[in-house]
């Protein structure tokens, strides 16, 4: 099996674009070959994680209208789609491209144009990944989250005011990423007091909605200096696994099986533990996540995530910093490219490119959640070296 | 109970265990057996929300809650859960005001451990409102209103 280098990473601005999701995805595509050095005609695979072109916009055959644009004809082609780890699920298949020596090299683009609908619209769309048995009472992804914050709260007596330092941490990381839709600040009284969504979370609790896209070349190690010298990173590790369907279901409310699954892969092939991680993407999209991943990732003992938020353990200068781009809740998430973001970040951080946001790190995983922890990628990149 | 309602069914599997909703095989993949009618049954509250943004065609807001049905003594399977709806105080059960602006009610409807019924409501949300086709699924299920 090759080693698989990432050579090339771009994100767009994300927030409320006027561009429809085909100018997206082309913006993030050349700039993540630019990054990459290389041309559209260089690509053999061609993939763009997306969710919902076709209900949100009328549009699909999204990949296909890229290769043309970006001049990649006859590049093999393929849409993506996993719901919100479609991101994810894409790195997965560009890795696989790779990996499995059918490409050479492999463009992914992930993106999604989401704010031309209303919040009732769109929480619509995402809500149809749940189960029939669900979605007739009406159930969301927000009351998912609410429903897990107060088992959460109440099994490990976690103080309400935790979840909301998520929120204020990552909103204060947001502010030094140029391509997040918030850069501001937010107070815990703030989130505290803000409008109740689903209780016992309030609106600063959620990502917002959210237009943008985001790119990554990748090729074998063996190649990789021909086009960046020593500029690039390693996928020294990468597992997919999912969960029941039907959340009710799980043995355990406040357990992602599909993280804990999928980060064992992942450890396993990268030969470390969670201990050797330096900074981590998580799908924040709920604050509730961040405490579930943390846990499920093997970084802190079940139930022991909202102290490590309280301690500061996950601060941008803590011992293990989380979400140091903004995460969805500040940098927003547009759906499909939430997954290719994370990336974009570790990549950064993990060659030393990350700006104001930059970290001591060496090893630097994402985790890419999509449903309520239905199906999960776990992607540990180190330095080239 | 009455003969014009019909069954709250789960999936009874060869290896005992128990699911809803039904699957084609059990969770460790027994071949499924029997069915079993959750209306015969209470439950407890697991845990609660009250969504205040909601998609179209569902009530707004939209009480829902984790349920755990009390199966008796002799089931030592995985848990039985159901999410759904919660019966409201104001709120008739058979569905009339399934998508009715309810805004301004108090959130909290019911408490973690209250025990709880199914009632049977004809349409859960409007079928026409919202993304999914409407002739895909049913859209009639079980509301849960805390027992006395």
């Amino acid at each position: 099996m090759e080693r698989v280098a990432i050579i090339g990473a771009s994100m767009t601005q994300f927030g409320q674009r006027d561009a429809w999701l085909r100018e997206l995805l082309v913006e993030a595509g050349e700039a993540a070959l630019a990054d990459a050095n290389v041309t559209g005609a260089a690509l053999d695979h061609l993939y763009v994680s997306n969710m919902a072109s076709g209900e949100f916009e009328g549009q699909t055959g999204v990949v296909n209208a890229l290769a043309h644009d970006l001049a990649a004809t006859p590049a093999y082609t393929a849409r993506v789609d996993q719901t919100s780890a479609s991101g994810g699920a894409g790195v997965y298949a560009a890795w696989q491209s790779v990996a499995s020596g059918a490409s050479d090299c492999t463009l992914l683009v992930g993106g999604e144009k989401m704010t031309h609908r209303s919040t009732a619209e769109a929480t619509d769309v995402i809500a149809s990944l749940t189960h029939p048995v669900e979605y007739k009472h009406g159930v969301t992804l927000p009351s998912f989250a609410g429903l897990t914050a107060r088992h959460y709260l109440e099994t490990y007596d976690a103080p309400r005011e935790s979840l909301g330092k998520v929120a204020v941490k990552n909103h204060a990381n947001g502010v030094d990423n140029p391509h997040a839709q918030f850069r501001k600040e937010v107070d815990l009284e703030t989130v505290l007091e803000s409008p109740i969504v689903a209780d016992p979370l309030r609106l600063y609790d959620f990502c917002p909605i959210t237009d943008g896209s985001a790119g990554l070349v990748l090729c074998p190690v063996s190649v990789a200096e021909e086009y960046v010298d020593d500029e690039y990173v390693v996928i020294s590790g990468i597992g997919g696994a999912t969960d029941t369907h039907v959340v009710h279901e799980r043995a355990d409310l406040t357990t992602m099986g599909g993280v804990r699954d999928s980060a064992a892969i992942a450890y396993e092939m990268a030969d470390i533990g969670p201990d050797d991680v330096d900074v981590a993407e998580l799908h924040d999209m709920f604050t509730i996540l961040e405490f579930l991943q943390s846990e499920d990732l093997g970084f802190f003992e079940k139930g022991a995530g909202w102290r490590a938020v309280e301690d500061g353990v996950t601060d941008r200068d803590g011992d293990l910093p989380i979400n140091t781009s903004g995460g969805l809740k500040s940098k927003g998430h547009p759906l499909g490219a939430s997954g290719v973001a994370q990336l974009y970040e570790v990549v950064n951080q993990v060659r030393g490119t990350a700006g104001p946001r930059q970290v001591d790190a060496d090893v630097g995983l994402a985790c890419n959640v999509g449903g309520f922890g239905n199906c999960v990628t776990t992607t540990v990149v180190e330095g080239a070296q | 109970m009455t003969d014009d309602v019909p069954p709250f069914e789960a999936a009874v599997y060869a290896d005992g265990s128990i699911t809803y909703p039904p699957h084609p095989v059990g969770p460790d993949g027994a071949e499924r057996t029997d069915t079993l009618d959750l209306r015969e049954y209470e439950a407890h509250v697991v845990t609660w929300t009250t969504s205040t943004a909601t998609p179209p065609g569902v009530r707004q807001p939209n009480a829902l809650a984790i349920v755990e049905f009390d199966l008796g003594g002799s089931y030592d399977g995985p848990p039985v859960r159901a999410l759904g709806q919660v019966v409201v105080e104001d709120e008739t059960a058979d569905g009339e005001d399934a998508s009715g602006d309810r805004s301004g009610t108090d959130t909290q409807v019911v408490a973690v451990g209250d025990r709880v019924e199914p009632v049977y409501v004809a349409e859960l949300r409007d079928p026409e409102a919202g993304i999914r086709e409407p002739a895909s699924q049913s859209w009639d299920g079980f509301r849960f209103r805390p027992v006395e």
